[in-house]
Formats: structure tokens, C-alpha cells, sequence
């Protein structure tokens, strides 16, 4: 098909706004699924997407409408994945900005906005969910024709549940959106967007054919890590897979690569033809660093293979996914993974439990710092434990923070973000009863809980989005625990000054409700450096004894007795004290008692 | 072949909220069917006891509960040992039963004293009162025996500190032979942990001093903490009578032992096995000479050597580790003698006095 008859697009939209909704109705109405075979939502193709309602994974759809190729990609939907958008929204010429009719604008919905007006996308607005009682479709289509400088009139108003105004929306991509503009002849360059791994095909990239054409059995190149491989398989989804002979300029397909080893094709390169190469690789796509830390240990320590490999192969599906090993003295052998964000984090974490049957202790999040040691350069540090005790300066991610309220919760927003080091940017008011509120705040006090308080201090009202801006001096220090004198790594935590003092007694109080009674006295201490800030002491045990034992009890003693070994077992050592795997999580929730 | 005899009387008047032994209320018309089937179950496993027994023990239920005639016919029936042992609840115990016993050839009473305070008897549902304790040491005594246990219970709810310094004091007094003292076990699921769980879930922590007070207040009366539960007068008292339990010790000390009747456990020759608890079965079976319904439960080495560890530990005398190296965890066994729990010496292991005090986790550790 030559490329005016293609067009490829995607819906951004905030959570819940009805993106998936559309994506099946559009997808109902060009006959690519047939009614009767329709599960709902056919985009979030895992298990955990559909609970969760979100979409973790790009994938592309092709379509046909009145003689026209369409490509809808699929674009997560979360706070966390701005960078998974921002690689798919490259893959595509235009953009179906969804708004729902009865909560209008939300945090999200800007973000992706405006990161589609970044890549020059044409954007073509709609309302969607105007059957509601509660839907006030003209205010949303005034709120969504400012935020992107269009007329009203242009805002197309949709029922995806019921269908109302689909067709239209079908046809306005026809219309509205450009085709793609590659040169047919030239070298053969596709971006991969996405990716997938199959277990018996190996890694199958989903690409944006830019310029040239691909064929089945030709041999590629992956230009920035030099990966060759031959396409085993060309095709396109439509939503099952459609093997075809060749991917032409301006088409959105798969590649089947054959490839076993996921670290070998990098989401964002270029493939090229190993004949006739391109000379130049598309532009890259923006390297998103993780700035969400935290560590990854197997409950049970023989499962670290098994953890090793599972990462292995989430990676491929999620470029933004770090990991390193981490030895840690309490927690054994494990990862260090850095994350987008917290949400990340925990689907991260949810895949490896579900998917791989993986039991997992997660450690405390923190940011990345970056330090300046008295000697040498500046080094970045994922660790707490790793932070220096002599450092000149330290720095941590700020972000720009993106609320929006209700006008009547703006005092609450506000107190909340002045406790977590916020400083105030702007306050503008989106309509009569709606404002948006910007802040800058460390990252590192929104990674624990910042998003339940925000969410609990306004009823659910508030949304939420924001946007790393990069690194600043903060006065910083580090509080270790030690349990019977020994540092406990894993519950190190690098905090401002100003709370160290009330964090590290509440820890330790925490700390000493966890650590059962030992079989001798254990002091936990919080300590800056060599200054101890605050101490409790877990009292020795005086007995632990079966008190009768006979004959007849034997068997039973035994088996109790191998209850209490077992138990024992899932402690973890640290020195001579045996610690609950719970106790590592006391970190986390200190703020909830604190309130 | 085992020298070691147990015989289960299960009859009881009324049954003690906190009990979860195999017992039986009343039933007087079957006390003597239940000792012909005693009798019979005896005589099919005649060829595993040793000519010579070393030690019978008859417990319960309330052995001395069962009918006077049936009893007495059982004690004729029963081979002789060097150590027979009835358990006794004192409220059974007339002047007429302990001249019988110990006509009978019993030499050893254990006496189900459990508290001499009257609130905790009853907390505990004990017919007996303090005097009637009294009464029925006196009634042994005259009878000429002169190996009397009693057994007490401490973290009773309800149990001060000061209640059990006197229960230890009132005991004392009357200079028993050997003491067994027990920590009250709120079974899950007996009446006695629907009534009292969460009262003693309360005083866990104050009762938690109550073993150190009685193995001081014991020890320091010149008993032997020879056992983790288990207290006698020393040797030196005694003219040289070792007055530990040998019945029991045949347990602590990994030996094979036969038991007869209901929910009765023998283990012999790398086996064990359990008897019906269900008394119709029971006698059934034993009517038409056949034996009971078992449960069967094979004792691999290891698990042998684990119960060795396990029991072996609570003696006051070191266990021989010879053989058992394979079950012990020499990492942890490093580290609890640093902590000073557990002595080494070159082929034997004891545990220190708090070694004892924690003996159940510090056994736990030292097992691989």
C-alpha cells in the first residue's frame, strides 16, 4: 500500500479516561475482531493489565478503513511510563487525545498532550464517555481545544461504551491525520518502539518502518548495538499475528528475530538492512534513566537463578527496567533495580510474582544521589549503604509536579507538598471549580507514599503527573541501623537533616516491635555516622521450652520443633540476630504511623 | 527387646478443662473388659518386652480412678520391674488404695498435685483441695512408699508470682522425692483456651520469669534439675538412691519402649506406632484377640538421631554426640556457645543452665 493510503496513530489519554474502550471499538468496527470474539479490552493483552486497568505494553493494531491503512499503537497510560509514550507517540504521524466528559482535563492528560505536540504530532481531540448522566461534554471540549489551541467545534464528542461517534473519529484520522512521508527507495530504516519475547521465536521487535522496504529472510542489522540476525518472520497484527512478505515504508509490523539473548536488541534502535545498510540510524529515542531505586532479594536465596533470569527476560518488554547485582549482608544475594516510578516498581515486582512465581522481599525505595567525595569526581549513588560518610556535597532529583484540584483542596495540597520540602511554582485555574497547581519537590519525598496522602487528603480528586527535572544540592545525610552493633544495610536511609532525628527514633521504635525476642539482649540503634540518635533494646527471651515431653509426645514435639526450625529458616541472619523479613519493611510505612 | 513397659488408664470422674490426653469419663462397667483387653493386647506382644523389666509406668487418665478390682487385677497381671510407677490424682487415693499399690509391688507415686492454692484448683477444674493433697502424701507415706512425685503446674491464669513461690514452698514441706513441674500448654482448641486463651496470652510476659523462679527455688532446696521439667533429691540426701524417673529416662534416653492401651505410643526397633485412640475399637479388636488399629510411623536414622538431639538435650548429664555429627549444625553450635548457651567438651554437648531455660530454640538452631 503506498503510504498515503497509511495512517498511524495513538490514544493518549489519563487512566480510566476510556482509551482501551476506543481502541475495542475501533477495532470492532473495522471487522479486525469479530463481536462474538471480542474480550474486552483486546489491547491489555496481560492479566495484570486488565486488573489493574491500565496498559503496561505498546502493541499495534492494522486496521483497514474505507481503503485506508490503519496502525493504532497502543501507549501506556500511567505517570510512570512518559518514556514508553514518548517512544510510541515517534512511531506515529498523528494522535487521539481522549478527555473523558465528566472529569475534563486531567494531570495525564496534559502530560501526554503536550508530549505529542513535542514530537509534532497531529492531534485530534475527543470526549469520550458522553452518554454519562454526569458528562458535561462542552466544558471538557473547551478545556481540551485551550490546552491544545484548536477551536471547540474541532473536538469530536464520543460514547466508545456505546459506539456513538466512532465512525466519525475513524474518519477524522483519515482525514486529519498526514501519512507518513519515508523515502520508499531509500536504505531500509525502522525504529523499534517495542518489543516482546516469545519462547519459542525468541524477540520479536514491533517496528515503524521509516524508509525502504524489509523482507522475510533478510539479514539485519540493530545499528547502535551491531546485532545481526535475519528476519525470521515479517508481518502485522490485526490483533492475531498475519505473517507477510515484506514491511514497506510508513508500516507498523512485527519482526521475528530469532534471538535468544534479549540483552541483544535495544528498544529505540534502528534496524537496517545487512546488504544495503542506511548510513545513519533515526534519531534516538530519549534515555530515560531510572530514578526510583530499590532492592530485589529472593525470599528463599536458592531462588536467585530464577530471579536473574526473570529480570533477563522483563527487560526485553520493558526498556526502563535497571538492574544490577546487590549483595546485600542481611538479604543476601540479589538486585539492585532502578524503576521509573513507584507504580513501575510494583508491577515490576507483581510480574515477577505472578508471572515467574517468585517470592520477593523488596527493600525501601530512594532515589538516585549524586556525591561529591572530598577526593575524586562526582559519582552516582542507588544505594543508601552506598553513601559515603565524608561527601563535599550531594545532590538529589528534583521533579516538576503537576497537580490537579478541586479549588476547594488546594489548602490540603499545599500543606502536603510545604511537609515534603515542596517549593511553589504556580497556580492557575483551569476552570471556575478546577486549578492546576505546579510545585518542585524532591523526588525522594514523593517515592514512599506521597501519592496515597495526596490522594487521601483530597477525597480522589487530585490527579497527578510529573516530570524529572534534574539534580540539586541537598543537605542530606545518612542514618544507618544497627542491630546488635551491626550495620544492617539493607535499612540504611538517606534523609534530610532537618528529620533525621524523628525518622531514626521512629525506625528503631518500628524495628524493635518487629525483631522477635532473641536468646540474648539486641539494641537497635540509629546512627549518623559514629553519633548514635536514638536506641531501643529488644530484651533477651527467658524461656523457650516444651515443657512436657513423653512417650506419646515424642513425635509431636518433633515435628513442633521442626515448625520452630522452619520458622527460624525464614528469618534472615543478620549477625547473630535473626530478623523477620517484614522488619525490612518497616522503612516504608513509618509515615503512616507518624500521622 | 525392650525393658521398658507403659499402660494407659484412661478413666477419669471428670475431665480437666485443659487436658489433651486420651481419656475416658466414668464408664465403671467397662474398666474390667478394658483390663482384659489390656491384658490380651500384653500377652500378642509378650515377645518384645525383655525377661526382666526395668521399669513399668501406669498413667492416665486417673489410673487410680479405675475400679479397685479391675486395678488390682491388672497389677497381679503385670510382670514385674525394678520400678513401677501409678500416677495418682489425690482425691482417689484413700489410706485402703495405698496400701494396695503398694502390696501390689508399685513402689513409685506420682501424685497429681497441680497447685496447692484453692483459686487456681479450681481455675484449673480439680476436684482436689490443698488439704486433700496433704492427706493422700501422708496416706503413701504410711504405706511405706518412699518414692512420691508430685506434679505442679505453674503460669496458671490467675497466677501471681507470690502464688507460685508458696505452691513451690507448700511442696517443699513435704519433701516428695521428685517434683515435675509443668508450664500450663493452652492447647488450641481444648475448652480450657476458649475460657482462659486471651487471659493467658496477657500474662505471657510476666509469667515469663515463673520457669527461672522454680528451677532456682528448686535447686536451691537441694533438687536436681535433671530433666528440662524434671526435679529430684540429690544422691547425697538420699543415702546414694538415684530418684530420677528411670521410666522416664528410658524416653530421654532413646530407648525402645512398649505401651499398652488406648492412644498408647510404643517405639521399638526403629518403629513407632500409636494405638487407637477410640475405645469400642479398641475392645473389639482385643475381644477376638487380634491387635488394635495402629498408626505406623517409621524412624529413619536421621529422625532417630534428631530425637536423640532433642531429647538427649534436656538431661542434665552431656549427650554423647558420637554418631550424630550429621544432624547437628556446626555453624550454629559455634555460635551458641559464644552466647554461652551450649557447652562442648570433646565427644559430649550439654546446654547451660540458660541454655536450658531456651532449650527448645537452642535445640531448634543446633539440629541441620
Amino acid at each position: 500500500m503506498t503510504q498515503d493510503r497509511i495512517r498511524n496513530f495513538s490514544i493518549i489519554a489519563h487512566i480510566d479516561h476510556g482509551k482501551s474502550t476506543l481502541a475495542d471499538r475501533i477495532l470492532e468496527l473495522t471487522h479486525a475482531v469479530a463481536s462474538r470474539d471480542m474480550r474486552a479490552q483486546v489491547l491489555d493483552s496481560m492479566e495484570l493489565e486488565r486488573e489493574r486497568g491500565i496498559t503496561i505494553k505498546a502493541q499495534a493494531v492494522r486496521v483497514e478503513w474505507k481503503g485506508h491503512q490503519l496502525n493504532l499503537i497502543d501507549t501506556p497510560g500511567h505517570v510512570d511510563f512518559t518514556y514508553e509514550v514518548s517512544r510510541s507517540l515517534q512511531a506515529c504521524e498523528g494522535a487521539l487525545l481522549v478527555v473523558d466528559a465528566a472529569q475534563g482535563t486531567q494531570a495525564q492528560t496534559l502530560a501526554n498532550a503536550y508530549l505529542a505536540i513535542e514530537n509534532e504530532l497531529e492531534i485530534v481531540p475527543v470526549v469520550n464517555k458522553i452518554d454519562l448522566p454526569q458528562a458535561d461534554p462542552e466544558a471538557a471540549a473547551a478545556e481540551i481545544a485551550d490546552l491544545i489551541g484548536d477551536s471547540p467545534d474541532h473536538v469530536l464528542r464520543i460514547s466508545a461504551k456505546t459506539g456513538q461517534g466512532v465512525e466519525e473519529v475513524l474518519d477524522a484520522i483519515v482525514e486529519r491525520v498526514p501519512p507518513p512521508s519515508g523515502a520508499a527507495d531509500a536504505p531500509a530504516r525502522a525504529l523499534i518502539f517495542d518489543s516482546s519475547y516469545d519462547q519459542y521465536r525468541g524477540v520479536v521487535a514491533f517496528v515503524r518502518v521509516v524508509d525502504g522496504t524489509f523482507s522475510t529472510r533478510e539479514p539485519l542489522r540493530a545499528m547502535a548495538l551491531g546485532t545481526r540476525f535475519e528476519a525470521e518472520e515479517l508481518g502485522f497484527f490485526s490483533p492475531t499475528r498475519s505473517p507477510m512478505r515484506t514491511l514497506e515504508a510508513g508500516e507498523v509490523g512485527y519482526v521475528i528475530t530469532g534471538l535468544k539473548d534479549v540483552s541483544r536488541l535495544r528498544v529505540g534502535d534502528t534496524l537496517t538492512s545487512q546488504t544495503r545498510p542506511a548510513a545513519e540510524p533515526l534519531p534516538g529515542y530519549k534515555d530515560v534513566k531510572p530514578m526510583v531505586f530499590a532492592g530485589l532479594f529472593p525470599t528463599d536465596s536458592d531462588d536467585y537463578p530464577e530471579l536473574r533470569d526473570a529480570l533477563e527476560k522483563l527487560k526485553l518488554n520493558d526498556a526502563a527496567l535497571f538492574y544490577e547485582p546487590e549483595t546485600s549482608q542481611a538479604l543476601g544475594f540479589g538486585f539492585r533495580c532502578g524503576f521509573l516510578g513507584l507504580l513501575h516498581m510494583e508491577i515490576v515486582r507483581e510480574r515477577l510474582e505472578r508471572e515467574f512465581d517468585l517470592d520477593l522481599l523488596v527493600t525501601a525505595p530512594n532515589v538516585a544521589y549524586r556525591v561529591k567525595p572530598p577526593v575524586g569526581d562526582w559519582v552516582e549513588v542507588h544505594t543508601p549503604a552506598d553513601m559515603p560518610n565524608e561527601v563535599e556535597e550531594v545532590e538529589e532529583p528534583y521533579i516538576k509536579a503537576s497537580i490537579i484540584v478541586p479549588k476547594e483542596f488546594v489548602g490540603a495540597v499545599m500543606e502536603l507538598n510545604n511537609d515534603r520540602r515542596g517549593r511553589f511554582d504556580q497556580l492557575e485555574y483551569l476552570s471556575e471549580e478546577r486549578v492546576h497547581l505546579t510545585y518542585e519537590l524532591p523526588l525522594a519525598e514523593i517515592v514512599l507514599d506521597y501519592y496515597d496522602q495526596l490522594k487521601s487528603r483530597t477525597r480522589g480528586y487530585a490527579s497527578f503527573d510529573y516530570d524529572v527535572t534534574g539534580f540539586r544540592p541537598g543537605k542530606l545525610v545518612r542514618v544507618d541501623v544497627l542491630v546488635a552493633g551491626e550495620p544492617v544495610d539493607a535499612l540504611s536511609l538517606v534523609i534530610h537533616r532537618d528529620s533525621a532525628y524523628d525518622r531514626g527514633r521512629l525506625l528503631v521504635e518500628r524495628l524493635q516491635k518487629e525483631i522477635p525476642r532473641q536468646q540474648f539482649d539486641v539494641a537497635i540503634q540509629a546512627a549518623i555516622g559514629a553519633r548514635v540518635i536514638a536506641r531501643e533494646t529488644v530484651k533477651a527471651r527467658r524461656k523457650d521450652v516444651l515443657a512436657k515431653c513423653y512417650g506419646g509426645d515424642i513425635t509431636r514435639k518433633r515435628k513442633l520443633l521442626e515448625q520452630q526450625k522452619a520458622g527460624k529458616k525464614r528469618m534472615k541472619q543478620v549477625g547473630m540476630v535473626e530478623v523477620p523479613q517484614e522488619a525490612f519493611l518497616a522503612v516504608l510505612n513509618l509515615d503512616a504511623e507518624k500521622k | 527387646m525392650t525393658r521398658h513397659l507403659y499402660v494407659h488408664l484412661p478413666f477419669c470422674a471428670h475431665r480437666c478443662g485443659y487436658c489433651d490426653f486420651v481419656t475416658v469419663l466414668g464408664r465403671a462397667e467397662q474398666h474390667g473388659a478394658y483390663v482384659d483387653a489390656l491384658l490380651a493386647e500384653l500377652a500378642l506382644e509378650r515377645e518384645l518386652l525383655a525377661p526382666e523389666l526395668e521399669t513399668v509406668f501406669l498413667g492416665g487418665g486417673t489410673p487410680t480412678f479405675t475400679e479397685p478390682a479391675a486395678l488390682e487385677r491388672l497389677l497381679r497381671a503385670l510382670p514385674a520391674a525394678q520400678e513401677v510407677t501409678v500416677e495418682a490424682n489425690p482425691e482417689t487415693l484413700t489410706q485402703e488404695l495405698a496400701r494396695t499399690l503398694r502390696r501390689l509391688g508399685v513402689n513409685r507415686v506420682s501424685l497429681g498435685v497441680q497447685s496447692f492454692r484453692p483459686h487456681l484448683l479450681a481455675t484449673l477444674e480439680r476436684v482436689a483441695q490443698p488439704d486433700t493433697v496433704r492427706r493422700a502424701f501422708y496416706h503413701l507415706r504410711d504405706a511405706g512408699f518412699d518414692n512420691i512425685s508430685f506434679d505442679l503446674i505453674y503460669g496458671i491464669p490467675g497466677q501471681s508470682a507470690a502464688d507460685l513461690e508458696a505452691d513451690l514452698g507448700d511442696a517443699l514441706e513435704l519433701e516428695p522425692e521428685h517434683l515435675s513441674c509443668y508450664e500450663l500448654e493452652a492447647k488450641p482448641g481444648t475448652r480450657f483456651t476458649h475460657a482462659h486463651g486471651d487471659e493467658l496470652a496477657l500474662q505471657a510476659d510476666a509469667m515469663e520469669s515463673y520457669f527461672e523462679l522454680v528451677v532456682e527455688q528448686l535447686t536451691s532446696a537441694g533438687y536436681r534439675w535433671y530433666e528440662t521439667a524434671n526435679f529430684c533429691r540429690t544422691p547425697g540426701t538420699e543415702d546414694g538412691r538415684d530418684l530420677r524417673s528411670r521410666h522416664n529416662l528410658a524416653y530421654w534416653l532413646g530407648r525402645d519402649y512398649l505401651g499398652l492401651g488406648i492412644g498408647a505410643v510404643s517405639t521399638n526397633e526403629g518403629r513407632r506406632w500409636r494405638n487407637t485412640p477410640r475405645l469400642p475399637a479398641y475392645l473389639a479388636a482385643l475381644a477376638d484377640r487380634r491387635r488394635p488399629e495402629r498408626e505406623l510411623e517409621p524412624l529413619p536414622l536421621d529422625v532417630r538421631q534428631r530425637e536423640r538431639v532433642m531429647l538427649g538435650l534436656r538431661l542434665d548429664e552431656p549427650l554423647l554426640v558420637d554418631g550424630l555429627g550429621d544432624v547437628l549444625d556446626g555453624a550454629a553450635l559455634e555460635r551458641l556457645e559464644r552466647l554461652g548457651l551450649v557447652d562442648r567438651a570433646d565427644a559430649t554437648l550439654a546446654l547451660t543452665p540458660r541454655g536450658r531455660m531456651l532449650g527448645g530454640g537452642v535445640t531448634a538452631d543446633l539440629l541441620a
